[in-house]
């Protein structure tokens, strides 16, 4: 049975004008969250994410639908009962949210005062939580003392103190630095992998969900338009709307625009290659243009590698003949799609 | 000046009322401002209690009784201070009355530093299963810590302020003292004598509560 589950899951807000229609936030959810992974919610800002995430902890009722975490079913539960969950149920924040009038300890204690551990227990925890963010000098410190990645791992520390089986993370890097970004997602890769706790991870960067997600869903207007395993969704997405997303962080096939600066820029057909998991194929299908004859240069691109696995787009130049230039596309490997860009004036 | 050293007893005895008038006020006002402050701002839409009637009445409520000039409300408050603390007159009736009318003020700087508050870190105390009550008590409160004690510190000084008036109803204080002794006698130098004394008593809250909130803010 999956960790959490969410079936046709609703959340209207009123609207903040008087006699305006309620503001739909999300529009009839459904996903299945199975315990130990790391899912991974992509989408624009505004898309619904973060009122997801909200849902899964209960601190916004859902206006209808199902949601049951480890089997607990949280529409329709009392407060009393959605506070004993929530203890259950770690979150980090954007903004990490630290008491600001609280020391590292006392932030990282709190959750453990809140469930009612005993005293000399919350220490040893405390001690033990902060060790594992290796923050273990800095008990004593004060919140604005520390960097940005080091209130991170204090809210890390924080989030898993009564040890939940699950970690909600909102944008929890978006406000750092790249460096600090891959220290903070290499913790909550341990996070996951050492300590097994399943997480759902809400981001809208690229990083994230290579280093960590093993699937993702994207969402568009409140909807999952599409979900499934981290590589097919960003290598092939296949809904429009996930397509103009996967296209913003993953260089595909160039946009109108780009392509009238790449064809002023470079005489010759241009045509997107798209290799999807076979990192080999790219030294046949160079070799196979050479063979042809054919000229090319590389205009436009890149390749991903998402946990070992490799997918990419490069856009090519080619000049030659334009039968030998069609001659070549039909002869490249399995694997390869080839999408050839309507030429402009310009011929090669 | 030699008018002045017949009346220092009398200077001490209305030093001695005035911090007695002040003190216990900002103890009953203080505590009755910090209730309906936790009122206002718990009842506001997206707060913890978010109440929009309660809200509605407890705002009208310090709505109309905050403008009211102290010396007025003073004056037409005596039938429930006498209902109340038994006297219209004297200092147990000022204390009610300064309270009352501190609570009203006091409240609005309750409500404004407790929305200093970042949301953000109330979230992180729901998503910890905190209850409201234990929110309010472990986190809105020392979060606002240093504001309050700066707007508290502030409630102090308007409170030496609001007692001048106490002579009004009968009861005693540096406003009475200067009044009586200074401006009605033609003495300045006595009038100057109660305003120095409050210059001094003044700049001492002020750097009391100034001390006190940087500790609050670096805590």
């Amino acid at each position: 049975m999956p960790l959490v589950s969410l079936r046709d899951v609703r959340k209207t807000f009123p609207s903040a004008t008087r006699g305006a229609p309620p503001v739909t936030a999300v529009d009839g959810v459904d996903l299945d969250i199975e315990a130990g992974e790391v899912f991974g919610i992509v989408g624009y800002s505004g898309a619904g994410k973060s009122t997801l995430m909200r849902l899964v902890n209960g601190l916004e009722p859902v206006t209808s639908g199902s949601i049951t975490v480890g089997g607990t079913e949280l529409n329709g539960l009392p407060e009393r009962e959605l506070r004993r969950l929530r203890i259950g149920i770690g979150m980090i924040f954007q903004q990490f949210n630290l008491f600001t009038s609280k020391t590292v300890r006392g932030n990282v204690s709190y959750p453990l005062r809140v469930a009612g551990t005993p005293r000399t227990e919350i220490d040893r925890r405390v001690d033990e939580l902060l060790g594992f963010v290796g923050l273990a000098d800095k008990a004593g410190s004060h919140p604005e003392q520390l960097s940005g990645g080091q209130k991170q791992r204090v809210g890390i520390a924080r989030a898993l103190a009564t040890s939940p089986r699950l970690l909600l993370a909102d944008e929890a890097t978006s406000a750092l630095d790249p460096e600090t970004t891959h220290e903070v997602l290499g913790l909550l890769k341990r996070v996951n992998e050492e300590l097994g706790v399943t997480m759902i991870v809400i981001t809208h960067e690229m990083d994230v969900v290579q280093t960590l997600a093993d699937k993702v869903a994207v969402m568009d207007g409140g909807r999952v338009v599409e979900q499934g395993d981290v590589f097919d969704v960003f290598s092939a997405p296949q809904q429009p709307s996930s397509r103009r997303f996967v296209s913003t962080v993953v260089r595909g096939v160039p946009s109108a625009d780009e392509q009238a600066v790449l064809r002023a820029r470079h005489p010759g057909r241009l045509v997107t290659l798209s290799f999807h998991d076979a990192g080999s194929t790219q030294a046949e299908v160079f070799s196979a243009l050479s063979r042809a004859g054919l000229g090319f240069e590389l205009v436009f691109g890149g390749v991903n590698d998402i946990r070992g696995r490799v997918f990419g787009h490069l856009t090519l130049a080619l000049t030659g003949p334009d039968a030998v230039v069609e001659q070549a596309l039909g002869t490249l490997p399995d694997g390869v799609t080839v999408t050839r860009l309507p030429n402009g004036d310009v011929r090669g | 000046m030699d008018e002045l050293i017949p009346l220092l007893p009398k200077l001490a005895t209305a030093t001695y009322e005035t911090l007695y008038i002040v003190a216990l006020s900002l103890v009953f006002g203080g505590v009755g401002g910090l209730v309906l402050g936790l009122g206002l701002y718990t009842t506001r839409p997206g707060s913890l209690y978010p109440n929009r009637p309660v809200s509605a009445v407890l705002n009208i409520l310090v709505n109309v009784f905050r403008p009211i000039p102290f010396i007025i409300f003073l004056a037409a408050a005596q039938p429930l201070a006498r209902l109340v603390v038994g006297v219209g007159i004297g200092n147990s009736a000022i204390i009610f009355t300064l309270s009352l009318a501190a609570a009203f003020g006091i409240s609005r700087i309750v409500e404004q530093n407790l929305m200093t508050v970042q949301p953000g870190v109330i979230e992180a105390a729901r998503s910890v299963g905190a209850s409201r009550l234990r929110i309010i008590g472990t986190v809105v409160l020392p979060e606002a810590l240093g504001p309050l004690i700066l707007g508290y510190t502030f409630v102090l000084v308007a409170l030496t302020d609001m007692s001048a008036v106490a002579g009004l109803v009968g009861g005693g204080g540096l406003g009475t003292f200067a009044i009586q002794y200074g401006y009605r006698q033609f003495e300045p130098v006595v009038t100057w004598a109660a305003v120095i004394v409050i210059i001094v008593f003044v700049q001492a809250v002020q750097a009391l509560g100034n001390w006190l909130a940087r500790k609050a803010f670096r805590r």
